[in-house]
């Protein structure tokens, strides 16, 4: 029973969700699964972990009403609606990709996402305090760190996953 | 039937690989599937890989899991999504349920693991922005997509990105149709 609500539960967030924190919150106090000070606890895991904070936090709520077989349903049924979206649209634009209609959205939809890009760059930097006001030595190490990535990545072809990792033992040397 | 198992499974290992990796949300995944889709494998195009980025942001979800199902769909139909949604998904299950299960260690080593994240956080800011100016070159055509892309900075402040989203797409049919009641030829990308 506690599978087909925590199914019934993530399907419909996974669903209808851009964004769904607040809302697996409201659902998992509601349902009496956690109170908010544990839901806290497990937002920061989730925000700890890689991958999206809305999936992380449906895995270990999952597991924390059911053990594994909880979180992989929880899982499973917060990714699914994306699956079959993504095939139904994948599959009309292949289809659709050569008429005219479709071409000239894509026009307007690759502006959009670089803007949108752009827009998650400054909101990033406003949230993590990555650029701060102040000219101190902290600043100019991350303004530096900053830089070098940058460079790394557009000029010397890096890939990305040697950028974090060196990125983080520099962290590691320079801030503790 | 062999070679097709030996794709799937490279689709596989590729976004398995890659989910770890993917901290700063799913525009960082971005250069990540550039590199090992475009540049080594060259199993998709540069603007492809713009295009299914513009529609993963305009279905429900986490971008980087729609992504990585896009491009897996791309690569080899409705097996290829599969499995690359497996692929990015099972990592980060394991170190989420680690994670949670071992919190203690690691917030005693919490110090460590900030100091690591103060740096990786600029660094994901460079990712995020080499993002911007990949997608932005195939974005930028003429001057009216420039002109997109500043007013769509502008009213990201003020919308949510769904609705951004569906205005760039209207804007895209309408300004074509303009422009060409206007005499102008139109280019629907560089490459054309």
């Amino acid at each position: 029973m506690e599978y087909w609500e925590l199914f019934k539960t993530f399907f419909m967030i996974g669903l209808f969700s851009f964004g769904a924190v607040p809302v697996i919150e409201l659902k998992a106090v509601k349902y009496g699964w956690m109170t908010t000070q544990q839901f806290s606890d497990i937002f920061v895991v989730a925000g700890m972990s890689p991958g999206p904070i809305a999936a992380n936090s449906a895995i270990l709520v999952g597991y924390s009403v059911a053990g594994t077989p909880g979180a992989i349903i929880s899982l499973f049924a917060m990714i699914l609606p994306s699956l079959i979206l993504v095939m139904i649209i994948a599959t009309l634009f292949q289809y659709l990709n050569h008429y005219k209609v479709v071409k000239s959205m894509f026009y307007g939809l690759r502006p959009i996402v670089t803007s949108l890009i752009i827009y998650a760059a400054i909101k990033f930097t406003l949230l993590n305090n990555v650029i701060r006001t102040n000219i101190s030595w902290h600043t100019l190490s991350l303004l530096l760190i900053f830089g070098l990535s940058l460079v790394a990545l557009l000029k010397l072809h890096w890939h990305p996953v040697y950028v974090i990792i060196l990125s983080g033992l520099v962290g590691i040397t320079l801030y503790s | 039937m062999k070679r097709e198992w030996k794709i799937l499974l490279e689709i596989f290992w590729i976004f398995f690989k890659l989910s770890p990796a993917a901290f700063g949300g799913g525009h960082v995944l971005f250069p990540l599937i550039e590199k090992e889709i475009v540049d080594k494998r060259k199993w998709l195009k540069m603007e492809d890989v713009a295009d299914l980025l513009s529609l993963s942001q305009s279905v429900p979800g986490a971008i980087a899991i729609n992504s990585a199902t896009f491009v897996g769909q791309r690569i080899s139909g409705i097996k290829g999504s599969i499995v690359a949604l497996i692929g990015i998904s099972f990592p980060t299950f394991f170190i989420v349920l680690f994670l949670g299960s071992s919190l203690h260690i690691f917030m005693d080593h919490s110090h460590t693991v900030e100091a690591a994240f103060i740096s990786i956080r600029a660094s994901i800011l460079a990712l995020i922005i080499s993002t911007a100016i990949k997608v932005g070159k195939v974005a930028l055509i003429d001057k009216t997509t420039f002109g997109i892309i500043v007013f769509g900075v502008l009213i990201n402040f003020f919308l949510h990105p769904i609705f951004t989203i569906l205005l760039g797409a209207f804007s895209g049919m309408i300004l074509i149709i303009i422009k060409e009641k206007l005499g102008y030829k139109n280019k629907f990308s560089r490459a054309a």
